[in-house]
């Protein structure tokens, strides 16, 4: 098949509140890659009531181009609008590659996105790459609660899709003298053609918290930790190092935790400096969640769990005395 | 009001073994579930119909094993319960499975609301019922929290990255819940003992005359798998030990600062 | 398991495992200190459904043998027996009233019950407990009604009930024969009820003294013929003795169930103690008693669902099974050696629970005098 007229690696700069979020600078480390291996162009798409600061950003990150559309209808996401000036764009510029961010909205758009131009979306994907003689791009992702990975082609249509998770990959080196070419296009969406309309916003209030993606530590406890109160002393330890608490699934479905933060395939995807994982067994699906993390500490009871074969620093013994016995030396430190 | 809850069933994701020597996957003795997701999004719906009446239906696509899922919904108190089922639907992607879906939407709606959970546990993509809104050119709502109708009304709370998004939209729509959406109810006995001789009916290709085959199964995918692994687990972690927890504590730091990882 | 399961049978017990794991199980410990269930706990049974399980589907009630509800109540009292007990005692009152009264009356008791509601016995005095004819309390004919006066003890559900089925005298003079019985309201004027009792196990079931004063009932709230009720109280007894002893098979299981996986765990002298032979003597014997109680419940309840009575097999069926349970129980605890002991490990109050297992619905002594006395009919 000639895919020729298909050219080009977009990558949808997603934004919050005219912010352009981590993810969609994280893609587009990964699509200069792609798009160097297709002697393809690496654009940006950004959409929004203002969307200066994003081109800004997919400037910095490293795009030859951005699409840009402007409006006041798009100052919040709904797949009826982002949906019309995404597929606008691709009728008119037919694109090779589209990479999105696989958030909440991402994952929405890329759907419709996939439905309308009959091709194929990716989901999640951990690794990209290009099959040479072929231009197809090799999707990996992992499935089963990453417990098996699959590589996937989409190689009868374009453009081909994929998304991938926050913090699955790390943002590329700015490159303050790169200047994209900016375009601009004057796309509108009728009012009657948006269906859903936000009508109020309710800001997360986690006291402060640090969010998962944007910890730079994270110290997760599991079954082991017995119950909700128990996780006074992680928290205890995550305060001392600057980070911030996180769990596995086990924990949530125990309700001791909230979902959001859940590390893990079902839960967030997390590459900290530190990851301290705390009567976590290590079950695969956690594992897929926190393994790019650049150090791993594992504090477990059982020398056999499976998180010790991930764990750069291991430690067999009883969390309730170890995690305190490392929160009060921190301190130590700190005051000596 | 008319309600369909799409809903998968998926083997126990908790449950799945690596086979330590070969590295693969052990799937016997795997249990099948409800996706988890699905149930809430079941439980929406069964809400929706305690509080403002309405029909439940439920339909899965799979094997003929799939009908315990049903049978599950049944007893939780679906309505009635549909089997999506054909050769000619094997092997589909998120894109083929969304687009037979829709087809099996349209010949038993219309629907006033359309379910499913936010995404499932063993592919995890949450693109399925998005793709099938898309299909349907239907409003959708993805990770919904808290969902009311009234009239045609709906008012629905979105759970996005930064917070709650408060959504307004109008009937038909197509919604998709989180795991914190609800806590699912469970079977009553009675229920139970009605699902387990209910009848389930099947939706073949043949009951679909309009819709297009090559939309469907592995040929109707654009996206194909080229080949699959399991992840390798290489670390070479080293162990730290120490006669007390203090001492343990003392060494771990103190390695960690000669790494200069702290 | 001894049993063979039917497909339906497996289903229903895995349901209700899955919810009193889940919702009931983590609240367990926490009650039975307080000696108190919070509602919200009954809840999740009266959802499921689980006061009506045996009750036809005409009055409401899920229409299933007295075979499988035997099974349910087992894998419930598994988690906890007082809990079990509680929806038992409700279902065997309900089913009573079917039996002896009028369709009326069983509609109208089933309607107290269906949306939520618990029902309890009110039989046993503080001077009348295996001798039910020494009963003092009292019914006496006015006009169409009937004024109720005495004082009941140890009431299952004393407080909890909606409805009771209650024991009187209408003629004192009369031994067992003046015994009748009432369906008697809760909120009736002059039911007065004591104070709880503070019980040594089963503190997630709820027993206090009632106490009528010049309660007024309708002649028409009589259970069956005038002086029926001692009939109608043995009856009740025959059918809540087999389910109290499928209750103490599931503390038992669960004696058995905790002990082997702890003797997997410890580790003394280097191994596992299940490696001991004096440990595997005593868990194997827990399993066969185990074993032949749930086999014995099983053939009971069978019996019970063709229509026999079962006055000898209840009672032997009552008498073996909670004797088994004190013994497998008592032997969990010794297997846990002084974990066992403790407050913090589940086994004590399996022993505690299963203890008045041996006491009520006629003590096994009185169960022994019954055997004896079809024994001596049955060799004439």
């Amino acid at each position: 098949m000639n895919f020729d007229t298909y050219q080009d690696v977009w990558v949808f700069i997603e934004c919050f509140q005219g912010e352009p979020k981590s993810v969609g600078l994280e893609l587009l480390g990964q699509g200069r890659r792609l798009a160097d291996s297709l002697k393809q162009k690496l654009c940006a798409v950004v959409i929004g009531k203002s969307v200066d600061a994003a081109i800004a950003a997919a400037g910095m990150y490293g795009a030859d181009k951005v699409y840009a559309v402007e409006g006041d209808e798009y100052e919040t996401y709904s797949a009826d609008a982002y949906g019309h000036v995404f597929l606008e764009l691709c009728r008119k510029y037919s694109p090779n590659t589209i990479l999105v961010g696989a958030t909440v909205n991402g994952r929405d758009l890329g759907s419709k996105l996939a439905v309308s131009l009959h091709t194929g979306l990716t989901a999640d994907c951990t690794a990209l790459s290009v099959e040479e003689e072929t231009g197809n791009v090799v999707w990996e992702r992992p499935a089963f609660g990453g417990n098996l990975y699959a590589q996937i082609l989409c190689a009868d249509t374009r453009p081909q899709m994929g998304t991938c998770r926050p913090g699955a990959f790390k943002k590329p080196e700015p490159s303050p003298d790169n200047h994209p070419i900016v375009i601009r296009e004057d796309i509108s969406t009728p009012a009657d053609a948006i269906r859903t309309k936000v009508i109020d916003f309710i800001k997360a209030c986690e006291d402060g918290e640090i969010k998962l993606d944007e910890a730079q530590v994270i110290v997760s406890g599991g079954r082991g930790m017995k119950n909700a109160e128990n996780f006074g002393i992680l928290k205890e330890l995550a305060d001392e190092l600057g980070g911030t608490v996180g769990c596995s699934r086990a924990a949530v479905d125990a309700g001791w935790l909230p979902q959001t933060k859940q590390v893990g395939q079902t839960g967030s995807t997390v590459s900290p400096k530190i990851y301290i994982a705390c009567g976590i067994s290590g079950a695969v699906q956690h594992v897929a969640g926190m393994s790019e993390s650049d150090t791993i500490i594992a504090i477990n009871q059982d020398e056999t769990a499976p998180i010790f074969e991930v764990a750069d620093y291991g430690i067999v013994g009883d969390l309730f005395e170890i995690v305190p016995a490392l929160t009060k030396e921190l301190r130590a430190r700190k005051q000596g | 009001m008319k309600i369909v809850v799409c809903i998968k069933q998926v083997p126990d994701t908790t449950e799945i073994k690596i086979d330590p020597v070969k590295n693969t996957l052990i799937r016997t003795g795997v249990p099948s579930i409800m996706n988890p997701f699905d149930k809430n999004a079941l439980e929406t719906a069964l809400r929706l119909k305690d509080s403002c009446g309405a029909k439940v239906t439920a339909i899965s696509m799979g094997p003929a094993q799939a009908k315990a899922v049903l049978r599950e919904a049944l007893a939780m108190g679906a309505d009635e319960a549909y089997l999506v089922t054909d050769r000619a639907f094997g092997g589909s992607d998120t894109y083929a499975t969304s687009y037979i879906l829709s087809q099996v939407i349209r010949k038993l709606g219309p629907f006033d609301v359309i379910l499913g959970g936010k995404q499932a546990i063993d592919g995890d993509t949450g693109q399925t019922a998005p793709s099938i809104a898309e299909h349907l050119d239907a409003a959708r709502l993805t990770y919904v929290l808290d969902l009311t109708v009234e009239g045609d009304k709906v008012l629905a709370q979105r759970q996005v990255e930064e917070g709650v998004e408060v959504v307004e939209t109008s009937l038909p729509v197509l919604c998709t819940v989180t795991k914190e959406s609800n806590k699912p109810r469970y079977a009553t006995i009675k229920r139970k003992i009605a699902s387990l001789k209910a009848e389930i009916p099947e939706i073949t290709l043949a009951d679909l005359p309009d819709a297009d085959v090559s939309k469907m199964g592995l040929k109707g995918s654009p996206t194909k798998v080229k080949a699959t692994f399991t992840p390798k687990r290489t670390a070479e972690g080293v162990m730290i030990g120490g006669s007390t927890p203090a001492e343990i504590a003392v060494s771990l730091l103190d390695t960690l600062a000669e790494a200069k990882i702290l | 398991m001894s049993l063979l399961y039917t497909e339906e049978q497996k289903e229903l017990i895995a349901l209700v495992r899955e919810m009193a794991e889940n919702e009931i199980k983590p609240c367990v410990k926490d009650a039975d200190e307080k000696g108190e269930c919070p509602r919200e706990l009954f809840q999740w049974g009266f959802d499921m459904g689980l006061h009506m399980l045996e009750i036809p589907a005409e009055y409401g009630g899920a229409g299933l043998s007295y075979e499988t509800t035997a099974m349910i109540f087992e894998e419930l009292a598994k988690v906890d027996a007082g809990y079990a007990i509680t929806f038992v005692t409700t279902f065997v009152a309900l089913r009573n009233v079917i039996l002896a009264g009028t369709k009326e009356q069983g509609q109208y008791f089933a309607d107290q019950i269906a949306p939520g509601g618990f029902a309890g016995f009110a039989l046993t005095e503080p001077n009348a407990g295996s001798d039910p004819a020494a009963m003092r309390a009292t019914a006496v004919k006015d006009g169409d009604e009937y004024i109720l006066n005495g004082t009941k003890t140890f009431i299952t559900n004393g407080a909890l009930a909606k409805v009771f089925v209650g024991f009187f005298k209408t003629d004192p003079a009369a031994g067992h024969r003046g015994i009748s019985a009432f369906i008697v309201d809760a909120d009736a004027p002059g039911v007065i009820v004591g104070a709880h009792e503070n019980k040594m196990g089963l503190r997630l079931s709820n027993t206090t003294d009632l106490t009528f004063e010049n309660v007024r009932v309708k002649a028409s709230a009589m259970v069956g013929p005038e002086g029926s009720g001692f009939k109608l109280a043995l009856n009740a007894l025959n059918l809540s003795r087999a389910f109290v002893a499928t209750m103490a098979v599931g503390i038992m299981q669960r004696a058995l169930d905790e002990s082997v996986k702890y003797a997997k765990e410890r580790k003394q002298f280097g191994q596992p103690i299940i490696k001991f032979q004096m440990v595997q003597q005593m868990l194997a014997d827990m399993a066969i008693k185990v074993e032949a109680s749930r086999c014995l419940v099983n053939n009971t309840m069978r019996m019970m669902d063709e229509g026999s009575l079962v006055q000898k097999e209840g009672s032997i069926c009552k008498a073996f099974v909670s004797d088994c349970a004190q013994e497998v129980t008592s032997n969990a605890v010794q297997i846990f050696g002084g974990y066992g002991y403790s407050k913090e490990y589940p086994v004590e109050k399996l022993m505690r629970d299963c203890k008045v297992f041996q006491i009520f619905e006629g003590t096994n002594q009185i169960q022994r005098m019954t055997i004896a006395g079809v024994l001596d009919k049955e060799y004439k």
